[in-house]
């Protein structure tokens, strides 16, 4: 097997194409990676419950589900996964970077994990996030902030911080990770790495702990477009377990990058105007700018297009979220499972004020109460009945915006770079707006994905986002694909 | 409990005062969960068997573990699509599941998925034994919680039931008296028992009830304040409860003070009503629609589907019944109010044949045969007494092997002790043949006469009325075995011929 330093720079496509030929094993390629592990992930706090023995035997299991099914024919053999925190693993800590689930141990496996060991690939290991991936940043987790391998004095952007940084530093060549406003896409741009935000429907919820009920998704974090198509491959589908999955009318995303010829030529580009305003940090207007350029030079046609509605985005956001938060967090009772109170002789009511209390986490607690309060008698039609009416009219925008000829939209991921540790923890409005780039793609449903697309004169790394309309992900995939061919950025990755 | 009470006269238990009743109108509506016996629980593919180890049929989903979610089992939508069609309510196109939100520990999740603003079904009636209808206001598919069960030290939670299908049944307040409202119940259990889609178990908690009441003085239009009173498990205590209540609102009203809208638990030991603590009841419920599930949609080809399947209802079964075995509406409402009950007297019916008419075994079976089960709780779906035994009987009977007497004897013995090898077999053991011979008749009837010079003295100076004392000393010399026609022929005949001795 070729050396850990050139395991580096292993792509899925890589791995699989190793496996596939007998090359190596999965058990080496974990070796490998779990080698890497041990180096890096304690200085960027991105993994959770380390385990190499657990590790391994998965490793060895895929070795001999890849065996049995004969090399060739497992459409990730031998690929090693790290699961955010909030996916059911069975048999593994499943904490949503929460104390109330710090000893919680998932019983059944999720959707995603058995559709990934099927197709050969192996979970690793587990990776920090935000707090019920409630937050932009990653230091919202109850077991420390993640660092930005890029910089550890910078934040990773969260939710999935853990998965980012984590496939940033090369301890895996693909993360897992859940979007419900932008928890994929922005960490993926804070760490120059690819976050693809599927279709709502696309990819099973079953197993993702939920926090945003009518937004979460989960989706690949890699590190080029085409790993990230091998990986939707595999994660798309109807599941009987999740009435709001669907299946994909495509499919063969990778093979649609390889089969096509066009990338860019014959594609108009709609460039939003709202996320262009003077909010936007100027070191990452000037990437946008660069690669607007890029994108026009590849054969696309450029067009200004309104998004008349975006700006109530991150409050639609705010009251829809957190009023499904505030549901379904409500299981975690100190009754069946999860942290209870160690305090002796309490009331049933005290059980759970003082077990939620003690459980969840400042941000958490914050949002249960601001999702309590609109779904509140007398205060739903002012709120959550709003909220939904602007969901509405933010998806008739960005409909608008591809009805008058748009393939896909162009937008920053963020709009600004990663931020220092601790910068905004005492603002969380300039935390929330954060968001304010990925938030409308969430409430449309549409996918999203952020690519990187430059660096910051301190060298961070700056993402742009593409969308494309509802279940375009052909077409959203093959942009991405035709920039990263254009460019360098995905090359690049962090001196550790 | 599994006995129908519609064929015995009610509980006599205390009538509110008809005082009251005369000042006030009571009004009253009724919310019922019935358990649908689908196989598998609402969301998930756990069994609904009851009686199980607590938490044995239980999983990720219905334990409310982190990352579930819910797949909805068609069968309890087909379930409740029958019932909507057995009512003639209107079935929505579309519905909306959503989460009612309160924290509880046999509630798992910290909400119950219902429905809420936009329920599967609106609409329908129920029409009751008194030719009065009362409206359905709607009903909806919700799943239940689990069951807290407390120890001495410790309170536990049972998970068995949680997610188990319900519908929720929801009347208008169209109901006047306690006994309809115990005559609704019983009319919509025997229905949905008849639909088989729910086993109308009150004692293992399938079919629950809770009772809105409230009184308005006689004339007001305006209705008056309501109380909810649940924990309702016999139809013998919701009647009591509903009378307690509108003594209680009465005397309230009487003394000057108004009616405090509240929840009400039923207590069967003292037969009172009294308040759930208040914070118990002051929820906000924060419903809001479930986004785990998409909008239950319901098309005309799937509604079709469940109309061509539907079973003859206790409606239409009460007419045949008429119809076809010529029987009083009254007998007819009786006899299909209960499936198995229904099935029973058919059963009956054919075993007799010819030997006895349909109107003589519906009497056996409304009278006899009920107020057994009713006394000794019978389960009718498999009662100790068959149809068989019973044809058996009465068609000894019929053939004048037997008295009617010694028929009715005989049937509290086999409901006593159990039917052993049947009536037939029972008759000839105990040598009950009835006499029959005239001969022995004219001994039996001359030895009594014999007997009693001074009421034959009487008797032979006019006082005719002296003739049932000599049938009866007849009839218990023989032991009630002799045919008592012939008997009033034989002391006839000899009594007319002393005369004119």
């Amino acid at each position: 097997m070729t050396t850990a330093n050139e395991s580096a720079q292993f792509t899925i496509k890589s791995i699989v194409d190793g496996v596939r030929s007998s090359k190596f094993s999965a058990t080496e390629v974990a070796a490998v990676y779990l080698d890497r592990t041990r180096k890096f992930a304690s200085r960027l706090n991105c993994n959770l419950h380390l385990d190499d023995i657990a590790a391994l035997s998965e490793a060895k299991a895929a070795d001999q589900r890849i065996k049995a099914a004969g090399s060739g024919n497992l459409p990730l053999a031998g690929v090693p996964v790290l699961v955010k925190d909030n996916i059911c693993v069975k048999g593994s800590k499943t904490t949503c970077g929460s104390r109330i689930l710090e000893n919680y141990v998932a019983t059944y496996d999720a959707t995603v994990i058995q559709r990934l060991r099927e197709a050969g690939a192996f979970v690793i290991g587990k990776v920090n996030m935000d707090e019920f991936a409630m937050g932009s940043s990653n230091e919202n987790s109850a077991f420390g902030p993640v660092r930005n391998p890029w910089n550890e004095e910078y934040v990773p952007g969260g939710s999935s911080g853990g998965s980012a940084a984590a496939v940033a530093a090369r301890l895996a060549p693909v993360a897992l990770g859940s979007d419900t406003g932008g928890s994929i896409r922005q960490p993926a741009s804070f760490c120059g790495i690819v976050g693809l935000k599927p279709t709502y429907g696309t990819v099973s919820r079953y197993g993702l702990v939920a926090f945003g009920s009518s937004l979460d998704q989960i989706g690949p974090m890699t590190t080029t477009v085409e790993d990230a198509a091998l990986m939707l491959d595999v994660l798309a589908g109807a599941d009987s377990h999740d009435s709001t999955s669907v299946k994909h009318p495509d499919g063969g995303f990778a093979k649609a990058l390889l089969a096509d010829k066009h990338g860019f030529s014959g594609m108009t580009i709609g460039i939003p105007e709202e996320f262009f305003d003077s909010g936007l940090d100027p070191e990452v207007a000037a990437c946008l700018e660069q690669a607007i350029a890029v994108v026009q030079k590849a054969g696309a046609k450029t067009k200004r297009v309104r998004l008349p509605n975006i700006s109530y985005s991150v409050a639609a956001y705010y009251v829809i979220a957190t009023a499904e938060a505030s549901a379904n967090l409500a299981r975690f009772d100190g009754i069946r499972y999860g942290y209870r109170s160690a305090e002796k002789n309490l009331s049933l009511k005290e059980v759970y004020r003082k077990s939620r209390s003690e459980g969840f986490g400042r941000e958490v607690k914050q949002r249960i109460m601001l999702g309590t309060f609109v779904l509140s008698s007398g205060y739903y039609d002012a709120f959550y009945s709003k909220a939904n009416k602007v969901r509405e009219l933010i998806s008739r925008d960005f409909a608008a915006a591809f009805d008058s000829g748009c393939d896909l939209l162009l937008t920053p991921t963020s709009p600004t770079p990663p931020f220092k540790l601790g910068e905004k923890l005492s603002d969380p409005l300039a935390m929330y707006l954060s968001d304010i780039c990925t938030i409308g793609v969430n409430l449309a449903d549409l996918p999203g994905i952020s690519i990187p697309c430059g660096r910051t004169k301190s060298g961070l790394p700056v993402g742009m986002q593409l969308i494309a309309p509802k279940f375009n992900e052909k077409k959203l995939l093959i942009g991405a694909n035709a920039y990263e061919r254009a460019t360098e950025w995905h090359k690049a990755s962090p001196n550790l | 409990m599994n006995a129908p009470l519609n064929g015995t006269k009610p509980a006599q238990t205390s009538n509110p005062g008809d005082a009251v009743l005369d000042r006030y109108e009571p009004v009253i509506g009724l919310e019922v969960h019935c358990q649908l016996k689908t196989q598998t629980k609402l969301f998930c593919g756990c069994s609904t068997a009851f009686g199980a180890m607590p938490n044995h049929n239980t999983c990720p989903v219905c334990l409310g573990h982190p990352g579930v979610l819910p797949a909805l089992n068609s069968e309890a939508v087909n379930f409740a699509i029958r019932f909507a069609l057995a009512v003639g309510a209107d079935i929505q196109e579309t519905s909306v599941f959503a989460r009612k939100q309160y924290f509880y520990p046999d509630l798992p999740k910290g909400y119950q998925i219902t429905q809420y603003d936009l329920p599967y079904c609106t609409g329908g009636k129920l029409t009751l034994a008194s030719g009065k209808t009362v409206r359905l206001i709607r009903a909806h598919l919700e799943e239940d919680a689990g069951k807290n069960v407390h120890g001495d030290e410790s309170s536990y939670v049972d998970l068995n039931r949680a997610g188990v299908p319900l519908i929720e049944i929801v009347s208008h307040a169209d109901i006047r008296t306690p006994e309809d409202a115990a005559d609704y119940l019983k009319r919509l259990r025997s229905l949905v028992r008849s639909l088989e889609i729910c086993d109308g178990n009150l004692e293992e908690g399938s079919f629950r009830c809770d009772a809105n009441v409230s009184i308005r003085p006689r004339g007001q239009e305006k209705f008056g304040t309501r109380c909810e009173i649940k924990n309702l498990n016999s139809f013998r205590n919701i009647e009591r409860a509903i009378k307690y209540e509108i003594l209680r609102q009465a005397d309230l009203l009487d003394h000057g003070q108004p009616v405090v809208q509240q929840t009400m638990l039923f207590d069967a030991a003292s037969g009172k009503t009294h308040p759930m603590r208040s914070k118990e009841e002051s929820h906000d419920y924060r419903y809001f629609p479930e986004p785990d599930l998409l909008p239950l949609r319901i098309d005309e080809a799937r509604i079709q589907r469940q109309r061509d399947t539907l079973p003859e209802l206790p409606e239409a079964m009460a007419r045949r019944f008429e119809e076809k075995h010529g029987l009083s509406a009254y007998d007819a409402a009786v006899l299909t109010s209960d499936k198995d009950l229904a099935g029973f007297y058919e059963a009956v019916v054919k075993r007799v044949g010819s030997a006895a008419t349909e109107k003589i075994v519906a009497n056996w079976v409304t009278s006899e045969y009920l107020r057994e089960v009713n006394n000794r709780n019978w389960d009718l779906t498999n009662p100790p007494i068959t149809a068989d035994h019973l044809g058996e009987l009465i068609e000894l009977i019929g053939k004048g092997v037997i008295s009617g007497r010694i028929a009715k004897t005989l049937f509290e013995e086999m409901a006593e002790k159990g039917p052993g090898k049947g009536p037939k077999a029972m008759v000839e053991a105990q040598g009950l043949i009835q006499v029959s011979d005239t001969s022995e008749i004219r001994n039996v009837v001359t030895k009594v006469l014999d007997a009693n010079p001074e009421q034959l003295a009487e008797y032979l100076e006019g006082r005719d009325k002296l003739f049932g004392f000599f049938v009866g000393q007849t009839m218990k010399v023989s032991g009630g075995k002799m045919n008592p026609q012939m008997v009033n022929d034989v002391l006839k005949e000899l009594l007319d011929a002393r005369r004119k001795g």
